[in-house]
């Protein structure tokens, strides 16, 4: 009956996903009254989850799985989880996770909650609080399966040491026939992807065109953060289609999301309501955004970017 | 090729979202429902393929009679014909049972849904569907061509995309760029009054019990108020992020 956790990592190396789910599926065992097993797929340093609280790593290796695959990984998690007798599988929220769960979730004839934001509130009936309506809600949802699939979403509770003396096993898993083969990844290199920025730096049609990005991008760089738009910028052409952030867009749930030039839409808010801060500069003191903004400055961005991206160099500095 | 695409009926994306019953019911008054965005994103490039290659278009929606005025509007937009499975949708594994019974039963070789739809947010269906059918997958799918039974599929992935092949039978999650949002239909004149001769099927469900249900809803907290900062104070902000919100 234990939890089994699936701790992602790329290139070998751990996502913090996976460090937040550990921690999750701990907490979860902990209600249980059971263990937390976790399974990683061609991960280095498997001994780091240990300090999440997994007692025992299922660690697989092998050439197969060096790009990832939906079925095969869902196929994987799938035989870890019949070998240990999980009846709970947590994952996390990526892009390629949100792929895996749902195949996941047939081949365990299981209920899977997404999007979930808390530890259960009971474990029977089993009662998980998920996200509903683009962040304008939530939901209670019970997963009356015998078999339950946990989509933890992304910082919604945290990372949490809790060290176990954990040992860690090779798993052989089958590798399943999939039918779809990747040809080709073309990822942006080197730089802050949104889905793993603790700030974004985001701008919006204020900004009135695509030659202005360069104080956007700077102000990005001085914080380590992502850079991402409102729809329309994307619609236009001035940003690629992978920025767009909002209810048709990504979802943000990063620590920091400073807004510029944004009106603050209500398609736009449910897609960023999921960060902790947000900052808006804009120059219009009846933009919608100030009602859902922790701090504002009323003002026009092209004065207060290039003075802002000026101190935080001096702040970085002297820091 | 025969095409089916699923459509979520989920309120307008501006919708003031509210409570009843003990915040046990999303109260529906006053909310205008729509086609789930990313189902339209889908449904044109289900048109698109009806019109360069060849390909007839059903389209298919788990749900109540209150669901069929979103089906019209598919219709309208130029699908052939359309299904609507008479049951609730409350929890996305039955729901899509209830869809590989209609994939089943027709024969279709390419399933396009969206990624999520807007009000539930579980993202699960079309996987679901794609494993309970045995079709091949692709989810957040920006970009897709289809020769004979060969598909070339694009999807985003975290910081850029992935080019994967694949072929028929296949379940897509469609999005923004699957087509673009300027190429989205507006039904005109012409397609509403055909789509009222069109054949809308109400087919019974089977029997599917649900794996998950809601027991309530709860609203975001109530935000305290913005501290607005003198624009030419920067350096208050950035005191203020460091010292009180502890982000920077
Ligand atoms: C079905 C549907 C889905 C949608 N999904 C999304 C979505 O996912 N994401 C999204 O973002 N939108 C979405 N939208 C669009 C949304 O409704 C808004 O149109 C959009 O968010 C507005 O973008 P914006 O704030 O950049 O532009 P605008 O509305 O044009 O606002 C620009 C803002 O910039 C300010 N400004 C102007 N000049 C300056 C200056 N010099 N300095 C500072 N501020 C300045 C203005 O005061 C204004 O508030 C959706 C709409 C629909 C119908």
């Amino acid at each position: 009956m234990s939890v089994l956790v699936f701790a992602d990592s790329t290139e070998g190396k751990f996502k913090k996903s996976a460090f937040e789910v550990v921690s999750y599926a701990k907490k979860v065992a902990e209600q249980l009254g059971s263990n937390v097993v976790a399974i990683t797929i061609n991960a280095n340093n498997n001994e780091e989850l240990y300090t999440y609280g997994a007692e025992k790593i299922l660690s697989v290796t092998n050439d197969a799985l060096s790009t990832f695959n939906a079925k095969k990984y869902a196929s994987v998690i799938e035989q870890a989880a019949s070998s240990v007798g999980a009846s709970v599988v947590v994952l996390d929220s990526s892009i390629d996770t949100l792929h895996t769960a749902p195949l996941l979730a047939v081949a365990l004839d299981a209920g899977y909650a997404s999007n979930v934001v808390e530890l259960p509130s009971s474990t029977a009936p089993f009662t998980v609080k998920r996200k509903a309506f683009s962040n304008k809600g939530f939901s209670n949802t019970v997963i009356a399966t015998d078999n339950k699939i946990i989509g933890v979403a992304k910082n919604s509770y945290g990372v949490h040491e809790n060290a176990v003396s954990g040992s860690t096993e090779s798993f052989d898993a089958a590798i399943a026939d999939s039918g779809v083969t990747s040809e080709k990844l073309e990822r942006v290199t080197g730089k802050v992807t949104i889905a793993d920025a603790e700030v974004v730096v985001s701008a919006g049609r204020g900004l009135k065109g695509p030659e202005n990005w360069g104080m956007v991008e700077e102000l990005a760089d001085v914080l380590g953060a992502a850079t991402a738009c409102s729809k329309p910028v994307s619609d236009l052409g001035w940003r690629p289609h992978g920025e767009h952030v909002g209810q048709t867009g990504k979802p943000v749930a990063s620590n920091l999301y400073i807004a510029i030039g944004i009106s603050g839409a209500i398609q736009h808010l449910a897609g960023i309501n999921a960060s902790k801060v947000k900052v808006v500069i804009n120059t219009d003191p009846e933009a919608p955004f100030f009602k859902a903004a922790d701090y504002g400055i009323v003002g026009d961005a092209f004065e207060v970017v290039p003075k802002l991206i000026e101190k935080l160099k001096a702040f970085k500095q002297a820091s | 090729m025969k095409i089916l695409v699923c459509i979520s009926h989920v309120p307008d994306t501006t919708s003031k979202i509210n409570f009843t019953e003990g915040d046990t019911k999303f109260d529906t008054n006053g909310v205008q429902f729509v086609i789930n965005p990313y189902d339209e994103f889908s449904l044109t490039r289900a048109m698109w393929f009806k019109e360069k290659q060849g390909a007839s278009v059903t389209v298919v929606n788990v749900g109540n009679a209150t669901t069929e005025p979103t089906l019209r509007k598919a219709l309208a937009i130029g699908a052939d014909g359309a299904i609507r499975v008479n049951t609730d949708a409350t929890d996305g594994l039955s729901v899509a049972k209830q869809l590989a019974e209609v994939v089943k039963n027709g024969g279709y070789d390419l399933v396009l849904a969206g990624r999520e739809s807007i009000d539930y947010n579980g993202g699960m269906v079309p996987g679901m569907l794609a494993a309970l059918v045995d079709f091949n997958f692709v989810n957040g799918c920006v970009g897709m061509e289809v020769d004979g039974t060969s598909v070339t599929a694009v999807r985003e992935i975290d910081g850029g995309n992935e080019t994967l092949s694949t072929s028929l039978p296949l379940v897509i999650g469609g999005q923004k760029g699957i087509v673009e949002e300027k190429d989205l239909r507006i039904p005109n004149m012409r397609g509403i009054m055909m789509a009222r001769k069109k054949p809308l099927n109400v087919v019974e469900p089977v029997s599917a019990e649900d794996a998950t249900s809601i027991q309530s809803f709860e609203k975001p907290a109530p935000k305290g108020a913005v501290k607005l900062i003198d624009a030419d104070n920067v350096d208050e902000l950035i005191n203020l992020l460091h010292n009180e919100a502890k982000v920077i």
